[in-house]
């Protein structure tokens, strides 16, 4: 049984790995957009209430327990194949850290410089955009961390529905186990996955210094 | 600074109660704040003194009653819009730490729609104001400045859009004992150029005298027990409650009630660095040919070295000079306490104790020299205020008040104008 070594195997293969990788990349980062947007605002409605915050968290926390391949499962017949499924599992998974982390990250912000806002006459609007949420940002810019590295997993599962990127190299490496390439498959997904993971960690580094005011830089 | 001045503000019948509370937190408050005037509202923890401030910004919206600024009823206006126009210095100093010194100082007047270049040098005028350097703080993050520091930049933020109103809640509560003096002789400073109408909140009694030109002893629920001149207050507390809380020493406490500037302040012959040492020589011998007074107090013999902006620096005495060897700034000793105009006489005596000839160097605005004050002087005025206040309270004479009379209405003390502004 002649296998090829794994840099050879890369090296056959590169191209269609770059393209899983891109769509990888893609997916995720659309889908944290989305869900930063979706969770900011989600946080910003419910904090001030005790019981609607509560819910938010739970709730988002609720879905994490769901396992993604039946989370997926579950979206074929409403969502179809392919892009949809993958994209409304992952969106709803890059919730919860984002949601929580706003909610407490607004909850945590000192009375008194609410009360200072309030004080020199500030709207709520701006209260929000010019203090509360500023205060908030860093613990929030780690939800949004912590979300992409747990995206970045789960998106592999979406090649079960047939979704894009570095999990079709996995499940086709798993489906052949015995063949040829099946472990250089599942281990080229694997790495590619590791790697985007680590450039997406280090771009939040440079993301959190140039968008954390210094004042409140750690 | 700017030629407007403070606006009026009345609290009529003011009410809190928070619901789920038996009683209620401020209870029917009635009092009228005059334009320009400090009021103090001193009280125990918890007897409704931040409650009553927060009512007069809407903070807290009342229960019940009304309040008027400047004669007009704000009790039913766009809370936002109100506070635009009423100063608010807290405890905490409330800077938002994510915003440089420059960029919290600047929110109001940039809220306000005040243009860019305006602003900008607003924030530079602003600082100056309550003495803090432009160039060197304007860029900072409030971590990066001292508590005390953090305070002046709070009440700068709090004057930034020029605020008839000023309303602070322990602003010096959180400071250590010698900059918080610093501060209320800045405060006492600010608002003689400013003359802003101030409700400053203290549970401090002591801070109370020394800043206000009339204070509102407060007990629980907000009811006023005494609203009157720190004089009256300290010579003839309206009830039990109000002794009790002016405490003991009211004759030591009318020390905060007057100020360097209002005593004599004596002259003493000055050198500076830059005079050669012939000229130093031949001052001491010759005292009292320099044109002016002769030097009081332990000073008679004795030079005192300006620096080269004027500052007192040394004493100098004969022999100190034999053995300087022409070098000024070695000889003699470091001056030791020195006060400002803004001292309180109670400062100033401190000063003087301390001091081991028995005299303090007054300073000026910027530190430079003034003169200097003794305790023979500081006895003088102390004992010439007590007459005098004695003399007031039996002139004034109204046997200790009802506090419910004392609420409604305005005691005989209250109609002659404010009593701690300066005379100077
Ligand atoms: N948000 C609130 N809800 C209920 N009670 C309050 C609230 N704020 C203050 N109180 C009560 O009102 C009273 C006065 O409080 P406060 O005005 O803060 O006192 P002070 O500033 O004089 O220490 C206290 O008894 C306090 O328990
Ligand atoms: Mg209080």
């Amino acid at each position: 049984m002649s296998t090829l070594s794994f840099w050879e195997y890369l090296d056959s293969r590169h191209r269609q790995l770059l393209t899983d990788a891109w769509q990888h990349a893609s997916v995720v980062f659309q889908c944290m957009v989305v869900a930063t947007l979706a969770g900011v605002a989600i946080g910003v409605f419910t904090y001030r209430s005790g019981w609607a915050g509560d819910l938010a968290t739970t709730s988002t926390a609720t879905v994490l327990t769901v396992p993604s391949l039946a989370m997926i499962g579950l979206l074929i017949p409403v969502a179809g194949l392919g892009v949809p499924p993958t994209v409304i599992a992952l969106t709803l998974y890059g919730l919860l850290p984002i949601v929580r982390n706003c909610v407490v990250g607004l909850r945590s912000v000192d009375p008194s410089l609410v009360d200072a806002a309030n004080g020199i006459g500030m709207s709520r609007l701006t209260r929000l955009v010019r203090v509360e949420l500023p205060l908030a940002w860093p613990p929030i810019l780690t939800g949004i961390r912590v979300s992409t590295q747990m995206l970045m997993g789960i998106a592999a599962i979406a090649a079960y529905a047939s979704g894009p990127g570095l999990g079709n190299e996995i499940f086709r490496g798993i489906a052949s186990l015995g063949s040829r390439n099946a472990l250089n498959q599942v281990l080229a997904g694997t790495l590619g996955i590791i790697v985007l993971a680590l450039l997406f960690d280090a771009a939040y580094v440079v993301v959190g210094r140039l968008t954390i005011p210094g004042g409140i830089r750690v | 600074m700017s030629e407007s001045h403070g606006a009026s503000i009345e609290l009529e019948n003011l009410t809190k109660r928070y619901p789920g509370n038996a009683e209620p937190s401020v209870d029917d408050v009635t009092m009228e704040i005059r334009a320009g005037e400090t009021v103090v509202l001193v009280g125990p923890s918890g007897c409704g003194k931040s409650t009553t401030l927060k009512m007069i910004n809407r903070l807290i919206e009342p229960s019940g009653g009304r309040i008027r600024i400047g004669g007009e009823d704000v009790t039913g206006i766009d809370p936002v819009r109100l506070r635009r126009k009423i100063g608010y210095a807290i405890q905490s100093s409330g800077l938002f730490p994510h915003m440089t010194v420059a960029q919290n100082i600047a929110l109001v007047p940039r809220m306000t729609g005040w243009p860019k270049a305006r602003i900008r040098d607003r924030v530079a005028e602003m600082l100056d104001l309550v003495g803090l350097d432009p160039g060197e703080f304007r860029h900072r993050y409030p971590r990066q400045l001292s508590g005390g520091q953090q305070q002046r930049v709070g009440v700068a933020r709090a004057l930034a859009a020029d605020p008839p109103v000023l309303l602070m809640d322990e602003p010096f509560g959180a400071v250590d004992p010698v900059t918080r003096v610093h501060l209320q002789d800045e405060l006492l400073r600010l608002q003689r150029e400013l003359h802003r109408t101030i409700v400053f909140v203290t549970h401090d009694f002591d801070e109370a005298i020394k800043l206000g030109d009339r204070i509102a002893v407060l007990r629980e629920c907000s009811r006023i027990a005494q609203f009157d001149t720190p004089e009256t207050i300290l010579t003839s507390p309206a009830d039990d409650f109000v002794s009790g809380f002016v405490g003991a020493g009211a004759a030591l406490k009318r020390l905060d009630l007057s100020r360097v500037r209002d005593v004599e302040i004596a002259g003493c012959p000055t050198v500076t660095v830059d005079d050669p040492l012939r000229t130093v020589v031949d001052r001491l011998r010759s005292r009292g040919s320099r044109p002016g007074r002769p030097a009081t107090g332990g000073g008679a013999d004795e030079l005192l070295l300006l620096d080269r902006s004027g500052r007192p620096s040394r004493w100098l005495r004969r022999e100190d000079l034999t053995r300087a060897r022409g070098s000024l700034t070695r000889a003699g000793v470091p001056v030791g306490g020195t006060v400002s105009h803004d001292a309180t006489l109670r400062d100033a005596l401190e000063a003087v104790l301390t001091d081991a000839a028995g005299r303090a160097v007054v300073t000026g605005r910027r530190g430079e020299y003034a003169g200097v004050v003794d305790m023979a002087t500081l006895l003088d005025s102390v004992r010439g205020l007590l007459e005098a206040d004695r003399l007031e309270a039996l002139e004034a004479l109204e046997p200790p008040h009802e506090p419910e009379e004392a609420r409604t209405a305005p005691t005989h003390a209250e109609q002659k104008g404010p009593a701690g502004q300066a005379t100077a």
